[in-house]
């Protein structure tokens, strides 16, 4: 006797249902699935060829670079020392593996969310049946997603990729339609009345108005990305994820805290870079904010009249903008 | 010819909104409405805006302003009624029709300037040729042009954050002026800024609209910015017009108790004008008469002073029933003027420019078209009549 029998309520085999949709996709949707599977398995492999064809040091390099680039010259010592650390580790190659896992992942799952997102701001009723499913895909363990990946995919990286495109989403889906519904309303409305049509005004004024707050959400994408990157090493796909099962296979610790210390610095280095991308402005100190700085300084006629007392010019006006944003 | 007309229009927030307008006709309150979910922001709003007229819809915070405002450019399509721009009845054209009369014929200023943030000065006040989809070189040029005229010459490269808050609106004008629309929509549009620099937006406002002819819809919260900038005043309250009229008039004959306590305070000094108050002058004497027709004229009309004017109309001077008596006594065969020098002012002169000329007077002033005629006279007491509280008749009766 099962509990639902025993409370007299029918067993609802909802489990079955599904597993039953998926037979139904696996049986009748076997093209797309394949063309996943192969576009997938090219570029992934093609991304860790490509990050794996320079010297490991040279590389370091560059990632030092970008990260200067973005943010600072601390950030980017910081990452060619946790760089450094990962082939000093010998996990060179599964880092660049989880690295070009996430990457791809993330640059899918963007690609969804964003325009879903678009259209979850524009339209209620879109909304409406979007939000929900974000939450039943957000509070569903991430291991659950691994068994359809593997279902549809057998073992390897693709279903790892699969379930980490899927774990990653809602953010960037939620994150998509808030920074465009919160877009100041006047300001749109004066798309309108200068006779913009909704594409005027979602390419001209919403989404570059929404950039910080999609940036925030690409940066939680990486983010669950890479832990799901981790856990997609169960369906064998190769990357420090594989190390970790392998170390708790094995009860080999010393290889499991190496393989932890790689996600670390691979987290903190996607983190740091997207939150200076959603920023720019903040991040005064990064090769090019000083290059633009250099640029407008040099060229541009200086003004030349205005009728009003320059004092307190800047400062009333920044926070009023701050203050709209707001509401 | 109006260019703007708006035909009995009502805007109903909520569900099915047209149940609300059929109950309004019937005579349901607003908070009849409010009970059932629906907010009648806008209720049987009728107007007409001529060429080159500067029309003040004024009215406290949520009197429906904003929405009546939005409606003449379709931001929000009315519920019931019609808005005619031209010989085009707006309220039936949709999507890109729409679009088209907002590229060509209307442009708007926001209270909280609503500039893009992240283009430059020069871009924000090319945003509606860019719609429009001129090349970069010719929208450049106009807005230039724009920028110049709002005073903002060479600020083009800077971004509106570094601007202070009456430039950045500067901006938002200059963006509705490089339109070449015929109609300027402005909601609020000086709200925001300080009043030091509001008064001068309002003195660059009028001085543009003189040079450019454009027809303007002003809407603000702001008596005495209604009386300065209107030619006429709609004054608003819970979403009705309770009356449409130049400031004189709102100011002299109020429509409703609720006008007239509105306007109470009012500093009419500086609103109401000298030929607001001025009187006809019922008789005037030529100057070519003598002291004897000029007697016998105040004698029989019982006049507290009698204008003296040229062949064409032009005032001389002001002769007075005491002088007169002795000039006639004396046996002297020209006019005693009291005011040789016959120091006139213009109709549209505010009372406030008058009060020292007044003082040192002991006859009427006397008030002169744009010829130069004689239009009317001011006599210290109705004067002092039209500046107290009261409207004239009280007072006098
Ligand atoms: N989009 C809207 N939805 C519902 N109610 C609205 C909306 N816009 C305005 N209102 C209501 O309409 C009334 C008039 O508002 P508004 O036109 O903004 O007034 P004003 O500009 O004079 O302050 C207010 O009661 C306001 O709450
Ligand atoms: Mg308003």
């Amino acid at each position: 006797m099962s509990t639902a029998e025993e409370s007299m309520l029918p067993r609802v085999r909802v489990g079955d249902w599904i597993d039953t949709a998926f037979d139904w996709i696996d049986d009748n949707l076997n093209i797309l699935l394949t063309l996943f599977r192969d576009v997938m398995t090219f570029v992934v492999e093609g991304l860790v060829d490509l990050l794996m064809s320079p010297p490991p040091l040279v590389m370091v390099a560059l990632f030092a670079l970008v990260a200067w680039l973005v943010s600072s010259w601390r950030l980017a010592l910081g990452t060619a020392l946790g760089f450094a650390l990962l082939i000093s580790m010998d996990i060179w190659l599964p880092s660049m593996q989880t690295l070009a896992l996430v990457i791809v992942a993330t640059i899918v799952a963007v690609a969804l969310a964003v325009p879903l997102g678009v259209l979850a701001a524009r339209n209620d009723a879109v909304s409406a049946v979007v939000r929900p499913v974000l939450d039943f895909m957000q509070t569903m363990p991430g291991f659950v997603y691994l068994i359809p990946a593997v279902t549809f995919f057998s073992i390897g990286l693709v279903p790892g990729i699969f379930a980490t495109i899927i774990f990653a989403l809602p953010p960037g889906v939620r994150l998509t339609e808030l920074g465009i519904r919160q877009v100041d309303a006047e300001t749109v409305e004066a798309g309108q009345a200068f006779g913009a049509s909704p594409w005027q005004i979602l390419r001209g004024i919403q989404m570059p108005l929404a950039v910080p707050t999609i940036m925030a959400g690409v940066n939680q994408v990486i983010m669950l990305a890479l832990s799901m990157a981790v856990i997609a090493g169960f369906t064998g796909a190769d990357g420090l994820g594989k190390l970790v099962v392998e170390s708790i296979a094995r009860l080999n610790t010393p290889l499991g805290v190496e393989a932890g210390i790689g996600v670390v610095i691979l987290a903190i280095f996607l983190d740091r870079v997207t939150s200076a991308l959603g920023n720019p402005g903040r991040h005064a100190g990064s090769l090019l904010a000083r290059l633009r700085a250099r640029r407008t300084a040099a060229g541009g006629p200086q003004p030349t009249t205005t009728s009003e007392p320059a004092s307190g010019s800047s400062s009333p006006s920044t926070t009023e903008t701050s203050v709209r944003a707001g509401t | 010819m109006p260019l703007l007309a708006a035909e009995h229009l009502y805007k109903i927030f909520g569900r099915r909104p047209q149940r609300g307008v059929e109950a309004l006709r019937n005579g349901a309150t607003r908070a009849e409405l409010r009970a059932e979910g629906l907010t009648p922001a806008v209720i049987d709003a009728s107007f007409e805006v001529s060429p080159g007229e500067i029309f003040v819809v004024m009215g406290l915070s949520g009197s429906g302003k904003s929405t009546l405002i939005r409606m003449i450019n379709g931001l929000h399509p009315a519920t019931a009624g019609e808005v005619v721009i031209e010989d085009e009845n707006l309220s039936a054209l949709k999507g890109e029709a729409l679009r088209r009369v907002r590229r060509e014929k209307i442009s708007m200023v926001f209270q909280h300037f609503a500039l893009l943030p992240h283009r430059t000065v020069g871009e924000n006040a090319a945003y509606g040729l860019k719609v429009q989809g001129m090349s970069r070189s010719d929208r450049e040029a106009r807005a230039d042009r724009a920028l110049e005229m709002v005073g903002l010459k060479g600020w083009g490269e800077s971004l509106p954050g570094e601007l202070s808050g009456g430039m950045q609106q500067r901006v938002g004008l200059a963006r509705a002026l490089a339109a070449e629309t015929d109609i300027l929509l402005m909601d609020e549009a000086f709200s925001a800024l300080d009043p030091l620099i509001r008064r001068e937006m309002q003195d660059q406002l009028v001085d543009l609209q003189q040079r450019l002819d454009k027809t303007i819809v002003f809407i603000t919260h702001d008596l005495n910015e209604a009386m300065r900038l209107g030619d006429r005043i709609a004054m608003m309250r819970d979403g009705r017009i309770e009356q449409i009229g130049t400031a004189e008039q709102i100011l002299n004959d109020p429509s409703s108790n609720y006008v007239a306590q509105f306007v109470q305070d009012v500093d009419r000094a500086k609103v109401l004008t000298a030929g607001a108050v001025m009187e006809r002058p019922e008789y005037v004497i030529g100057a070519e008469q003598g002291p004897q027709q000029a007697h016998k004229l105040i004698r029989e009309h019982q006049l507290d002073a009698l204008p003296v004017v040229r062949r064409d109309r032009t005032p001389v001077g002001v002769v007075l029933p005491g002088e007169i008596a002795a000039a006639v006594r004396d046996g002297r065969t020209d006019l005693p003027l009291t005011e040789r020098s016959a120091s006139t002012v213009t109709l549209d002169t505010p009372l406030a420019d008058l009060l020292a000329d007044a003082a040192r007077r002991t006859s009427p002033l006397l008030v002169v078209d744009d010829q130069g005629r004689l239009a009317g006279l001011i006599p210290q007491v109705t004067l002092l009549t039209a500046l107290s509280n009261h409207p004239a008749e009280e007072v006098s009766r």
